[in-house]
């Protein structure tokens, strides 16, 4: 006992994927019903080897590499929730989840409310999502605001690795049904990981760089590019404070609001399309709630309103350190 | 005008024969494979399925014309589907889970779901209308096909049970299964078809019960399939069965034989019950654009009470019984309609209650938000009143 509660409380350096990894293995050691489902999962591990060596450890009734269809994936996770289990689903890429988006916001979402709280659906979606990896159509997408309009859901995404494991431990643990966002770019990012820490990250933003002149609002892959555009905005004497979402369903409102009537300044990020994202979502709501302490519009830098577009050309639409200085600038000139 | 039965050009009729057991006149025939599971039906039962047929035709009659009325947002008549959902209903035992479609009323009222509680969906007062975990039922699903990979996972866990948990193992006793109700529209669904490859992939212990009414909406049988339904099931890898869904005991057999089947352990089975759809698919719709009146006259003389009704005849009923069975599902018809007219909405706040099974800041504030609006009317009549 000592020695895993010694081993628990360690602190290890691991990149994202590998704490995700931890997290499901942790979970499927402490909970017989927690099952991982989706393609290649089990022998390859997953594509991005996030599952590695977990069917060897736990067996191919409990890492089972499905047949080919999203659609099947999802819609047999839920009645495997009905039964009592926790599935773990992988969707391979982002843009392979809309065959199973039927599933999940007309049927996953919806029935604890049909049920009248009868039956509960604790289902996790993984979905490693978003752009900057050079692939081809349909491998670099941000289906977030999808997901996050549709009432039952919760949406998160982890920007490094201790969230990684906290907030992957949290949607098993969550009796509704979550989809969890995957920055891929991110799979490689190292941290420190304590598996016994549990980060209040429950729809908890979290400020990961004080600053006085203005709020810069991101997630998942894009914390760390704001981060480095607080760092360069720095250099030219400025105090930008970083405000990590975690949670983009449920937001958390009031940390942001907090953040930003100290700066008075909100610039909000990410790799989705601007038009009808959560960039507006946020901007909206604080607008309405510091409009007297806002000296300057909320800004919004994200994708284009076009399909994602090629690798060759992938950096131009997503934000970029220079896209985040610009709009810092353009806040500040107000 | 097509019919159901317009033959597409590459049509076939497949191989599987089509099992009946009562004919059209009522005569009881013979199937020596499924024969076996009937014998224990005695003349008692099929009065009673008789009597409870009958109730569930006069409560959907009922139903149509509280539409009608305005009483009812929508109705879906199961009207000539009953031998289809009661014999079947009456070979699964209770222990095992059904996921129903949403015409599936008589397979309700068989589980024990009180129909007054099912019409709290169609008066819009309630978006389930019962627990499903009391009955063993699943809630309606009103996505087409949306509900069968749900029963092939639920399937699927039953049989991780055993696996995961050391719990009852496939075959003996205590072992439970899964049956999914769909309709020959709902089977050309992708998910229909995903939630076969998973079943059989996994074995699930699944029975897939499709009653072909012969139309979706307006699109008749023959452009949903080239090919009965049943036939597919070979084609995923297991058994397939047709069967006359007008045919009560027929019903009865073979779904009788499959749950044997899929209890021992040996996977999916398929089951197409050949039925039609007397009425109109919901109160919305208008058949007589569509078909034609001399098809609805050909399947009334095959309306399943009326086959049942000359068998039990045949087998010496007197007109005592059906005299008793018919003024019993009259007021069983009248107390529905007491029950409609009663019911009270629920409040709207309950509509926040169960967003999430866990607390959500956002659903708190807009709760807190609506609280906070009601209250203004009620202090702005206060002081009104106070004036």
């Amino acid at each position: 006992m000592s020695d895993v509660s010694a081993q628990a409380s360690a602190v290890e350096s691991m990149p994202m994927a590998k704490a995700l990894n931890a997290a499901m293995s942790d979970a499927m050691n402490e909970d017989p019903k927690v099952l991982l489902m989706g393609e290649d999962i089990g022998t390859l591990g997953g594509v991005f080897r996030v599952t590695q060596g977990l069917k060897d450890e736990f067996g191919a009734d409990r890492v089972m590499d499905t047949p080919l269809g999203e659609a099947g994936i999802v819609g047999t996770a839920i009645g495997l929730a009905m039964r009592g289990y926790r599935p773990i689903c992988e969707i391979q890429f982002d843009g392979f989840v809309f065959p199973s988006f039927n599933q999940i916001t007309s049927q996953l979402s919806k029935i604890h409310a049909r049920s009248s709280g009868a039956i509960s659906l604790p289902v996790v979606i993984r979905i490693p999502y978003g752009g900057n990896i050079g692939s081809i159509e349909h491998h670099s997408e941000s289906p977030e605001a999808l997901f996050a309009h549709t009432a039952g859901l919760r949406v998160m995404s982890p920007s490094n690795a201790q969230d990684a494991y906290s907030m992957l431990r949290e949607a098993i643990a969550s009796q509704d049904p979550v989809i969890f966002l995957e920055p891929k770019r991110r799979y490689w990012l190292k941290g420190d990981v304590e598996r016994a820490a549990r980060v209040p990250t429950t729809q908890r933003a979290q400020i990961v760089r004080e600053g006085r002149d203005l709020t810069l609002a991101a997630y998942g892959p894009l914390v760390p590019v704001a981060l480095a555009a607080a760092d360069a905005a720095r250099e030219d004497g400025l105090s930008i404070e970083v405000v990590d979402l975690r949670s983009i369903s449920p937001l958390d409102f009031d940390s942001v609001e907090r953040s930003v009537n100290k700066t008075g300044r909100l610039v909000v990020t990410h790799e989705a399309p601007t038009f009808g994202g959560m960039g507006g979502e946020l901007a909206s709501v604080i607008a309405e709630r510091c409009f007297y302490s806002l000296e300057a519009p909320v800004l919004r830098v994200g994708g284009y309103h076009m399909p994602y577009p090629v690798a060759s050309v992938e950096e131009d639409y997503l934000p970029s350190i220079d896209r985040l200085l610009e709009a810092i600038d353009r806040s500040l000139n107000y | 005008m097509e019919t159901a039965e317009t033959p597409h050009p590459g049509a076939t009729e497949g191989r599987l024969n089509r099992v009946t057991i009562l004919d059209e006149n009522g005569h009881r025939g013979s199937d020596p494979d499924f024969d076996p599971y009937i014998e224990n039906v005695t003349l008692e039962d099929l009065k009673g399925s008789y009597a409870n047929m009958l109730k569930v035709r006069r409560f959907d009659d009922e139903a149509t014309s509280l539409q009608r009325q305005g009483k009812l947002a929508l109705w879906v008549p199961s009207k000539g589907q009953e031998a289809a959902q009661i014999g079947s209903a009456r070979a699964i035992p209770e222990r095992d889970y059904i996921f129903p479609s949403y015409r599936e009323h008589a397979l309700a009222f068989e589980r024990g779901v009180d129909l007054k509680d099912l019409m709290r969906i169609f008066r819009g007062y309630s978006p389930g209308g019962w627990n499903p975990k009391e009955h063993n039922f699943n809630l309606y699903s009103f996505v087409l096909a949306s509900q069968i990979p749900h029963a092939v996972g639920y399937a699927m866990g039953q049989k991780l049970d055993q696996h995961v948990n050391k719990e009852v193992a496939q075959g003996s006793e205590e072992s439970s299964a899964t049956v999914v109700y769909f309709g020959d529209g709902s089977s050309t669904e992708g998910e229909a078809h995903e939630s076969m490859v998973f079943a059989a992939s996994y074995d699930a212990p699944v029975l897939f019960f499709i009653q072909n009414n012969k139309w979706a909406i307006s699109v008749p049988f023959s452009t949903q399939s080239r090919l009965p339904l049943a036939e597919r099931a070979a084609g995923y890898g297991f058994e397939g069965i047709r069967v006359d869904g007008n045919d009560i005991l027929g019903v009865q057999a073979v779904t009788a034989y499959a749950m044997e089947k899929i209890h021992r352990g040996e996977g999916p089975v398929l089951i197409e019950a050949e039925t039609y759809r007397l009425g109109a698919h919901t109160t919305a719709d208008d058949p007589t654009k569509y078909r034609t009146r001399d098809e609805e006259d050909e399947w009334t003389t095959k309306d399943p009470l009326v086959r049942l009704e000359k068998h039990l005849r045949l087998e010496g009923v007197d007109d005592a019984f059906f005299e008793e069975a018919n003024a019993e599902a009259k007021e069983y018809g009248a107390s529905i309609r007491e029950a409609v007219l009663a019911m009270e909405p629920p409040e709207f706040d309950h509509a926040f209650e169960n967003v999430y099974a866990e607390e959500n800041a956002l659903v708190e504030q807009e709760r807190a938000w609506f609280h906070e609006y009601e209250a203004g009317f009620d202090e702005a009549e206060t002081q009104e009143g106070g004036r």
